[in-house]
């Protein structure tokens, strides 16, 4: 186990070097320095900048001070915002991102779990019907596109919810519905196939004829058994909401890290942009590590030591 | 009891050929024959599969179905919901409506004119509650921006913030999007296959290095290569589909590289070889038919992906380059006048949700047919 898990983490750390030497060699190649107005400055005035940024250093200089920078939690400055730096930034607005992350992320299987769950119990009935609809539909539909409606509807036409910012627990409720769609579906799917395969194996059979009640059959002994291949969906869709948020935080205009990513993007901002690269990433790899672990933690028959 | 002793000679042999008895009572179902009935049956996946055929259809021929090119501004003609003569009763009638409440009927009804314009000409009042009862007064407003802009042809889709046709539009934004995605799923299984089936074929070390290889690869989150892909290269069709095929390729080398190595030391094959079969002929009639059908269910599900990530593109600025428009293009300039003309989002977002749910129902369809396991 030890052995899996330093393995782990060196092979974490190359992709993570990988990544920090492509996006600094891409953002290289990028046009566009830290002077905007260029024509302004004098050429003493363009080299001071310049020296700010450490972007008179020969190329592989840079490159080491950038990745020695990195080990230090030390992502540059930005170029926008004067003489701020990117940790900080990301430091800032990481607590709308996490926020609505979480809340969706927990609401959405909460709800999805309870949907697969009613579905399995009525199999082939009209609810299990309509979990499945519901489930193809918040499968299919991008979440942006829900964004939309629950903004014209909730938002303008009934003026159930404010419609943007971030100023109070009430603005959160429409991003939160709008990230959950997609979890809530596949949590229930997946739930819906896991209860119906548990439901009919033969510990259910064998509770039954010993007289447990329905309700101690379904929660018991089946839920139960169901939920532990629910916990391999978990990182995906954690990784899925990364992407939803960048998409989610726009349309709200809530001030988290994926509304900076996409300003940056607009704004040549090179060193935000690869600041939040590399913070995805680094999430990135954490959850696919950590739901590795779970894996064999939860079901032993899942040897870690071995390959494939 | 000797009379019920029957004779022998009640007992003839059947005249029957050698062969009938070894005739199979009905025709023999191959693999994909029997896939594709049971897909039939699937109510799903083929209302999924006439939904596509209708949004495919409309992406080639929509644009030439009238007048307008998806290029052609008109501000005069700006923002005009969607008009088709005889369609009137599904809403489709050309008008806004307004409904405002207020302290009285007169106060209610210029809130309501004022979010036309207050071109009283055209727009007819309703009052719904005079308020007389005591609660507040509510009065609809209904405005015909056709004949306040003085158009005498329909929109079908209505036009958008710059007089374009929207039609014209969503169709032509269908069949970019439609065409990258298709693009990048067909790179994507190109790669994918070769990529799994030679890691797999080969075994060893080649297939140590380049699974290696795979998980690097794989830690990059793909949202991350993709915005840095199209960073570099200039927004367009092509930069896109790259950018999409860069990480999209990886599902589908593991799951033909599985498939393989599992195939590979099955009895049939090794009965195969055993017979003097040639590598190619084990690999043409024994490996690719097994694998063929996980390779389409991937691919069904890799081109709603391809559909779904050229859209967000286009939400986070990364989108095509002005004016050409894709669905994702389209859906983000309608976000942009939500509030007060939702008409322009409607549309295409109404076929991107269409499009998407046909193609996961038919995949869904199409796993489930293909799934031996799935068989009753």
């Amino acid at each position: 186990m030890v052995r899996y898990i330093s393995e782990r983490l060196v092979y974490m750390l190359i992709t993570l070097l990988l990544i920090a030497t492509m996006t600094f060699f891409l953002m290289k190649l990028l046009p566009g320095t830290p002077l905007s107005a260029a024509d302004k400055l004098s050429e003493e005035q363009q080299a001071i900048v310049l020296e700010k940024y450490g972007l008179n250093d020969p190329l592989p200089v840079q490159y080491f001070n950038y990745i020695a920078g990195l080990f230090q939690g030390d992502l540059g400055l930005s170029f926008q915002f004067d003489n701020r730096e990117v940790t900080t930034i990301l430091l800032e607005r990481m607590g709308p991102s996490m926020t609505l992350g979480a809340q969706s992320l927990i609401l959405g299987t909460i709800i999805g779990m309870l949907l697969g769950l009613i579905a399995a119990i009525y199999h082939n009935g009209v609810v299990d019907y309509g979990s499945t609809l519901i489930a193809v539909i918040g499968k299919s539909i991008p979440s942006f596109v829900f964004a939309g409606i629950l903004q014209f509807y909730l938002g303008v036409q009934w003026g159930l919810f404010p419609v943007a910012l971030w100023e109070g627990w009430e603005y959160t409720v429409l991003p939160t519905i709008a990230l959950a769609i997609f979890p809530i579906a596949i949590a229930a799917r997946y739930m819906r196939t896991e209860m119906l395969e548990v439901l009919g194996s033969d510990f259910i059979t064998t509770a039954r004829a010993k007289g447990v009640n329905r309700f101690g059959v379904v929660f018991k002994h089946g839920l139960r058994n169901a939920m532990i291949p629910l916990v391999t969906i978990i990182g995906p869709l954690a990784v899925s909401l990364m992407t939803g948020t960048l998409v989610i935080e726009n349309i709200f205009s809530v001030p988290g890290i994926g509304e900076q990513f996409v300003k940056s993007i607009n704004t040549n901002d090179y060193p935000i942009i690869m600041g939040t690269t590399l913070f995805f990433s680094f999430l990135f790899i954490l959850i696919i590590l950590i739901i590795d672990l779970l894996y064999g933690l939860i079901d032993p028959r899942i040897r870690l030591t071995e390959g494939d | 009891m000797e009379n019920h002793k029957p004779s022998k000679d009640l007992f003839v042999p059947v005249d029957r050929e050698a062969e009938e008895q070894h005739e199979i009572g009905r025709p023999s179902l191959s693999f994909w024959k029997d896939s594709m009935l049971r897909l039939r049956k699937n109510k799903a996946a083929m209302i999924g599969l006439v939904l596509l055929i209708i949004i495919a259809f409309m992406a080639i021929f929509g644009p030439y179905m009238n007048e307008y090119t998806a290029n052609e501004q008109d501000l005069s003609q700006a923002k005009v919901p969607a008009k088709v003569e005889g369609l009137g009763w599904l809403g489709l009638d050309g008008t806004l409506s307004q409904i405002e409440e207020g302290e009285t009927v007169e106060a209610a009804r210029e809130d309501a004119l004022a979010r036309f314009s207050n071109d009283e000409e055209n727009t007819e009042i309703n009052v719904l509650n005079d308020g007389s009862d005591g609660s507040q007064a509510r009065v609809e407003a209904i405005h015909d921006p056709y004949a306040a802009k003085d158009i005498n042809n329909n929109f079908w889709f209505g036009t958008d913030g710059l007089g374009r046709d929207q039609w014209t539009r969503v169709w032509e934004g269908t069949r970019i999007s439609l065409y990258i995605a298709l693009l990048a799923a067909a790179i994507d299984m190109v790669i994918g296959v070769a990529y799994g089936g030679i890691s797999a074929y080969y075994g060893g070390r080649v297939d140590n290095y380049m699974q290696r290889f795979i998980e690097i690869i794989t830690g990059i989150p793909n949202l991350v290569v993709v915005v840095l892909m199209i960073l570099i290269m200039d927004p367009g069709i092509l930069s896109i589909t790259i950018a999409l095929v860069i990480t999209g390729w990886i599902p589908m080398a593991r799951i033909v590289r599985g498939q393989v190595l599992k195939l590979k030391n099955q009895e049939f094959v090794l009965a195969s070889q055993t017979l003097g079969s040639s590598d190619g002929r084990v690999i043409r009639k024994h490996l690719v038919p097994n694998v063929t059908g996980l390779i389409i269910i991937n691919t069904m599900f890799t081109i709603p992906s391809a559909i779904f990530f050229e859209a967000f593109l286009s939400f986070i600025g990364l989108g095509l380059p002005t004016p050409t428009a894709s669905l994702g293009t389209l859906i983000d300039e309608g976000f942009k006048s939500l509030q007060i003309y939702p008409f322009i989002l409607f549309w295409p977002a109404l076929v991107l949700s269409a499009l998407m749910i046909a193609f996961n129902v038919l995949a869904d369809g199409l796993r489930d047919a293909f799934d031996p396991k799935m068989r009753e």
